[in-house]
């Protein structure tokens, strides 16, 4: 995202090349010197261990001597040995990460997006102590998920958890539920932990959009009479839509990578394993540098995809000014 | 169309009162201006009328209904407001079909409408451009398109030309007048600007500090303002203050002794004033006459040339006058001049601001446009 913010900068139309005033030309000399520091902390940081695990995906590398391997092309990922396929691709846990991501992904931006359009429209209205709200809102937030995910590991305990208690006081369940033990309502353990902690993320997002949008249309559409309900679908609703999609893009781009909330709350169990914990195992655990990364680059580009894909269903660029 | 009354309107926000106390009948098919400095309540009382406050105290009648308590929607009004307030996202065929579509109003219905205001205001080749691709002028003209559209009883306009140049603003006037002239809707038009005030209003509402000043034709006001406030909002360049005591009272006549020397005997009833009491005399720049006989005498300041007319800014000993002659100035800076002021064309107030009432009482005296004619004497 960012070079492609950069390139926007020094972009020059064509029929101007050639006859650029030496102004031009110092100004575009100054804006690479601007970008340039950027540009290669960006190339340190995330080029070079991009590149280095990209090229780790096709070779044996193991954990145990990293200096020793062979470049074995795309083995990693999908290979023949005597009639039978083995390889990442191959991998029916790996397939399960997957799903298991993509759904937490989908479901918990969501609900995300709702509530948070629902919370940012709440605080955006005049009401006293709205500043002090703003403020408590953001403490899920800004509590590290390694500290959430265990509180709330306890909460969900079988026998001492308070939810289990509650429920049991009122009379909803018969017996104390394994929540996070569970396979079918572990991930959705984890789905409503991810939304206790990033709905205020969204909904100060979406705030931030809520106030720049001029308040006189909507004096306008109540001298038309035009309904709250269709005055959110069709005013408010379209004007935020590119700063929603950023959100959404944000958010995404966190689900699909996560790691420590899944890994604390369900203790590393296989059956709720996202692509990370995969990864992580691959190369932690099987000390498999070479198998690990090449989940890894997977993960990269199953991320890169779907933003695209986001990003060309919403046809908006990003920064666009809809107005 | 309807009429619009005010009984002792009061709006307070919070602690602020802003509005105190209007009383007021905007007459059916009527084109009424607010006009009065900037923070005076224009805009509040406006929105007051239309709903988007709350009225603190009084009654709002429309159409002989008490309104108060009603939504804007459900008031018959259309709104044009200042920042044109069009939906960012829209084009202009949409802006203006927005508001019908609830309205249980057919698609034909609708189309027929926003096809007739769009060629009404010649913006029937922009209807599918979006706000952002449109002029100044082009965007207040889908605004008010957007209020025609409603057919409403009310139309109010808030500042609706005062983001436009000035050559716009002007062609814009006269295309609200002939608007209204054609559609004899009533009116309730919102401006700091006295030009425009006078050049669109049957009757023009001089507000002050959330109170009603006066009432008036834009002639009644040129002409017999009730007060200094009146007095110097309206007309341009403002009414000339001076300074005077009473010297003496006649029939229908007051004679003033002014700071320089000399006296004046002003045709305007006595009523109450005595000698010695301190007035204001007040006279417009166009009825101060140079002549080299005159009774007053002063030091050119300042020439203002503005091709048809120019304007002397004078040193009378005893504060500055304006002066309006027409051409070019005959007169350089530090020259003196001397003059005298037409008495038939003087107004006195009292100290209270409160203007003495004129001899007449009938028509203006003499007609005279503000726009000079040398012929006056
Ligand atoms: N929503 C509000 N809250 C508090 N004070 C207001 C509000 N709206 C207007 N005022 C005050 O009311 C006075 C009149 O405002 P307004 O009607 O906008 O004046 P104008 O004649 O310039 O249109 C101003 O002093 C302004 O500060
Ligand atoms: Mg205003």
């Amino acid at each position: 995202m960012t070079s492609a913010v950069a390139q926007g900068n020094v972009s020059v139309p064509q029929q101007a090349r050639g006859r650029r005033s030496s102004l031009t030309r110092s100004r575009i000399r100054s804006a690479w010197a601007f970008i340039a520091p950027s540009l290669i902390i960006l190339a340190l940081i995330a080029g070079w261990p991009l590149a280095r695990t990209i090229w780790f995906s096709f070779t044996d590398a193991n954990l145990n001597n990293l200096s020793d391997y062979e470049f074995i092309g795309f083995e990693n990922y999908l290979a023949n040995y005597d009639g039978e396929w083995l390889g990442l691709l191959t991998d029916p846990d790996w397939w399960h990460s997957v799903w298991n991501t993509v759904w937490f992904t989908l479901v918990s931006v969501s609900i995300e997006t709702v509530l948070g359009i629902i919370v940012a429209l709440i605080l955006n209205a005049a009401f006293p102590g709205r500043g002090l709200m703003r403020a408590i809102i953001l403490i899920p937030w800004a509590i590290p998920t390694i500290v959430s995910a265990k509180m709330w590991n306890w909460m969900l305990h079988d026998q001492f958890g308070v939810i289990n208690d509650l429920l049991l006081r009122l009379g909803l369940i018969a017996a104390p539920m394994t929540w996070t033990a569970n396979a079918d309502t572990a991930l959705w353990a984890a789905v409503m932990v991810d939304v206790w902690k990033h709905t205020s993320f969204m909904a100060l997002l979406i705030l931030a959009a809520l106030q720049m949008l001029p308040q006189d249309i909507y004096e306008a559409a109540k001298v038309d009479g035009v309904s709250p309900i269709r005055v959110f679908f069709r005013i408010t609703l379209p004007l935020i839509k590119p700063a929603l999609l950023v959100a959404v893009i944000f958010r995404s781009l966190d689900a699909l990578r996560v790691f420590d909330l899944i890994y604390v709350l369900t203790s590393n169990a296989r059956d709720t394993a996202s692509m990370s914990i995969y990864a992580r195992q691959q190369l932690v655990d099987f000390q498999e540098v070479g198998l690990g990364s090449a989940a890894s680059t997977l993960i990269f580009l199953i991320i890169a995809i779907i933003v695209v894909i986001t990003l060309a269903a919403g046809r908006v660029r990003l920064g666009e000014d809809p107005r | 169309m309807a009429d619009v009354v005010l009984k002792n309107v009061h709006k307070s926000f919070g602690r602020t009162a802003v509005i105190h106390g209007v009383d007021l009948h905007v007459r059916d098919g009527e084109f009424v201006v607010f006009v009065g400095p900037s923070g005076c309540g224009k805009s509040t009382l406006l929105r007051l009328i239309a709903g988007l406050e709350d009225i603190t105290a009084g009654d709002l009648l429309i159409d002989g209904q008490r309104v108060n308590d009603l939504a804007p929607a459900r008031r018959g009004i259309a709104m044009v407001f200042q920042s044109y307030a069009l939906y960012p996202h829209m084009n202009v065929y949409d802006n203006m079909a927005f508001g019908l579509e609830l309205a249980k109003s057919s698609k034909a219905e609708i189309d027929r409408k926003v096809r007739e205001a769009a060629r009404l205001l010649q913006i029937e080749q922009l209807l599918d451009r979006k706000p952002r691709q449109l002029s100044g002028g082009q965007r207040q003209r889908v605004a008010i398109g957007r209020a025609i559209v409603r057919e409403p009883k009310v139309f109010l306009f808030d500042e609706p030309l005062s983001n436009l140049d000035a050559a716009l603003r002007v062609q814009t006037r006269i295309e609200i007048a002939k608007l209204h002239n054609d559609m004899r809707a009533t009116m309730i038009y919102v401006t700091h600007d006295q030009v425009e005030a006078m050049t669109l209003a049957d009757r023009i509402v001089v507000l002050n500090g959330g109170r009603i000043e006066q009432v008036g034709t834009p002639l009644d006001l040129y002409h017999r303002p009730a007060n200094l406030f009146v007095a110097g909002f309206i007309g341009s360049p403002q009414m000339n203050f001076v300074p005077c005591q009473v010297a003496g009272l006649g029939p229908g006549e007051v004679l003033v002794s002014l700071p320089g020397g000399g006296t004046l005997a002003v045709p305007v009833q006595p009523d109450g004033v005595t000698t010695g009491e301190p007035v204001t005399l007040g006279i417009r720049p166009d009825h101060v006459r140079i002549r080299s006989e005159g009774a007053l005498g002063g030091r050119v300041e300042l020439v203002e040339e503005l091709g048809e007319n120019h304007l002397l800014h004078v040193d009378a000993g005893q504060g500055r006058l304006t002066i309006r002659e027409p051409g070019d100035a005959r007169h350089e800076v530090g020259s003196t001049v001397r003059f005298d002021l037409t008495r038939e064309f003087c107004h006195l107030f009292r100290r209270s601001g409160e203007a003495l009432p004129s001899r007449t009482g009938a028509a203006s005296p003499a007609p005279s446009s503000p726009n000079l004619s040398s012929s006056a004497a």
